[in-house]
């Protein structure tokens, strides 16, 4: 239905990354540092060319293309529609954001950029792929390459966590393909639209519901709902500062992706209503996950841990959404679902981010630790208490948008414990979000330099007791914007655990260019909140195609 | 009962190794035993995709075009799970790779290979 250069943009945008991911690392052998390059030029493409296929998916409607020119039957297809599109936009603009960062900040050497290219490639392709066995593969891709990122954190602790991860990622992957397996053997296509059609004609209905069954499974692994979440706090912990943003936002947003994609798409709505228990089923978890989340990122001290458990909660909205929708066939919770992952996406990203530019200067990884931050730092602490009032869901950022769309759409459905399932999990976000900005705002910092009072040893190494406290003095009452070098030595301060950003560099400075980056992301946080409607508009076609 | 276990033996010993696969990934202390527990687990799966290929097509041969022999007359399995399996033969491969090298990272960083020994070690440090 497009013609020319819009076609090929789908093959494109996945095959370009995985292309130049092969180029740092080639390129390396030659010269020193290529690889922040090529990964910048190559995002900052793979932005560009998906704001150009949103343009034309908004214009024109969805985009295909039949990879080799097989027919869908047996062929891959990939598709845009307004709700891949969405995640596309989603994906490499918060890769360049986060790439930008780690231009001062983060982990540096050519292996890292070629795993943040193939994660990148791997979840464009989950975003965009028709097929379901290919989006296996590109799950088990963008995995590989998160196994890879979590494990290049200095600590021993971080190939731990990522073995965790990769045995409860593949098992979890597996458990999707037998779904697969199951849907497969009682139509024999694997075409998401092809199946929308085989499915409610199918004789063997036990199948496709096993089949569903272990997708749920699978799905609720990978996006790290209670209690199959344990993997993710400790990865997220253990990856490198600059790599949590990426893999916190993306990852997991990726594969609630692609699980609403297969409710509404391959499943459909009305099929999946009439299924015996798969509302309830959805609903229970997604339920039970934000109230789990929240509770246990409220008794976290880690600062990144909180933020880890916070997104198992946040997700929990996305999945319980989805139960919404099975439940009451209700378009205003799956726009809040769409809305919230992109939303939710962003707002990681940026709180991360904050967390590691705080990590990179000061060490400090506790709560207690953020003490008089605002003081220090008045601009990283101002755009994280931005970031944490969106992820409240305080109007008018764009955290309230899609807990709006998604509450309206339980009450609309008369699912009245979900709604309260809703508000109860805003209230316990602001206990969380609230404790750090309490920190943040109003303990002054003396508080924070006895909290960390506990190693006089490590301040023996930044040059003696005397010099260190006298550091911190000149930190409490700098205003943030000049660095003296005594504030850069306070930074290695090992009570947060030495080198655990993953980078071995020497005493860096944050930079303006960092701290920017995550001031963009509020901003962007609260101008997606004034665009709510718009994404409603935009998703329009998408919801009248899938709902009728 | 018998009939159908006879016609259809293969997707049972397919779950037995599932089975024997995901227990070993729980229970089993030893790192490197729990890859081979995830990789038993897969291949498992990928067993059942080919299996499944040839008992929906009754005495189905191996899906490969005859150079003799009249169209409609050989019966061929349905040649799509085993090319999808092949690709996730490899995903497998690559999963296995990347799981081995941690594996030899945490050995050389505690000196132990048993999951029980490792958490005491953590927890010691």
């Amino acid at each position: 239905m497009n013609s020319g250069l819009v076609d090929l943009l789908p093959p494109l945008l996945i095959v370009a990354p995985i292309l130049a991911a092969t180029l740092p690392i080639a390129l390396g052998l030659r010269f020193d540092r290529t690889g922040w390059s090529v990964a910048a030029i190559t995002t900052a493409g793979l932005f560009a060319a998906a704001g150009y296929l949103a343009s034309a998916v908004h214009a024109g409607g969805r985009v295909t293309h039949t990879l080799g020119g097989y027919p869908r039957t047996y062929g891959i297809q990939l598709v845009a529609d307004q709700f891949s599109i969405l995640v596309v936009l989603l994906v490499t603009g918060v890769a360049t954001g986060v790439l930008a960062y780690t231009r001062r900040g983060g982990p540096r050497g050519n292996t890292f950029y070629t795993a943040y290219l193939l994660l990148v490639g791997g979840l464009l392709g989950i975003s965009l792929t028709g097929d379901v066995f290919n989006l296996f593969v590109f799950l088990e891709i963008s995995s590989l390459a998160t196994y890879a990122l979590v494990s290049s954190g200095d600590g021993p602790e971080s190939a731990v966590a990522a073995l965790k991860y990769l045995i409860l990622g593949t098992v979890a992957a597996s458990m999707y393909l037998i779904g697969v397996a199951f849907v497969f053997m009682a139509t024999g296509t694997l075409n998401m639209v092809e199946l929308a059609e085989a499915i409610p004609n199918a004789e063997r209905q036990t199948l496709i519901q096993t089949g569903f069954a272990f997708i749920v499974v699978g799905f609720a692994t990978k996006v790290a709902q209670w209690p199959l979440h344990s993997w993710q706090p400790s990865a997220y912990e253990q990856a490198p500062d600059g790599a949590t943003p990426l893999i916190a936002a993306l990852v997991s947003t990726a594969s609630a992706y692609a699980f609403g994609r297969l409710i509404v798409t391959v499943f459909e709505v009305d099929y999946l209503a009439s299924m015996p228990r798969a509302a309830s089923i959805v609903l229970t978890v997604g339920c039970v996950s934000v109230l789990a989340g929240t509770v246990l990122a409220v008794i976290q001290r880690e600062v990144k841990r909180m933020l880890a458990y916070s997104s198992v909660s946040q997700f929990g909205l996305v999945i319980t959404a989805y139960g919404v929708v099975i439940a009451g066939g209700s378009e205003t919770a799956f726009t809040g679902a769409a809305i919230h992952l992109v939303g939710h996406g962003i707002l990681k990203a940026g709180l991360f981010l904050s967390a590691a530019i705080v990590a990179t200067s000061y060490g400090a990884r506790t709560v207690d630790e953020y003490a008089g931050l605002a003081k220090r730092r008045p601009v990283v602490a101002g755009a994280m208490a931005v970031l944490l009032f969106a992820l409240v869901g305080v109007p008018p950022a764009v955290g309230f948008v899609g807990k709006w769309y998604i509450a309206l759409g339980a009450v609309e459905a008369e699912l009245w414990p979900v709604a309260a399932v809703i508000f109860l999990s805003t209230m316990l976000t602001l206990a969380y979000a609230a404790r750090l900005l309490e920190k943040m705002y109003f303990t002054p910092a003396a508080g924070a330099a006895s909290a960390r009072g506990h190693g006089p040893d490590t301040v023996a190494t930044d040059g003696g007791d005397e010099n260190g406290d006298k550091g911190r003095e000149d930190l409490a009452s700098d205003d943030g914007a000049v660095e003296t070098p005594l504030a850069a030595g306070v930074s290695y301060d090992p009570t947060g655990g030495p080198g655990r950003d993953g980078s071995g560099r020497s005493p860096d400075p944050v930079s303006n260019g960092m701290v920017a980056v995550i001031v963009v992301a509020a901003i962007v946080a609260v101008a997606l909140g004034f665009a709510g409607g718009t994404f409603a508009d935009f998703l329009e076609p998408f919801l009248t195609e899938v709902f009728n | 009962m018998i009939e159908l276990l006879a016609s259809r033996y293969t997707y049972v010993l397919m779950f037995v190794l599932l089975g024997i696969g995901i227990y070993m990934t729980i229970a089993s202390e030893n790192l490197v035993k729990k890859l081979i527990g995830v990789n038993l687990f897969q291949t498992a799966i990928f067993l059942f995709f080919i299996s499944m290929a040839y008992i929906d097509v009754e005495g189905a041969s191996a899906p490969i075009v005859p150079h003799h022999g009249e169209p409609g007359e050989v019966m061929v399995a349905s040649p799509l799970p085993q090319v999808i399996v092949l690709t996730a033969i490899v995903v497998g491969i690559a999963l296995t790779a990347v799981g081995l090298a941690l594996i030899i990272r945490i050995y050389s960083e505690y000196g132990t290979l048993r999951e029980d020994t490792l958490r005491e070690v953590r927890a010691d440090e």
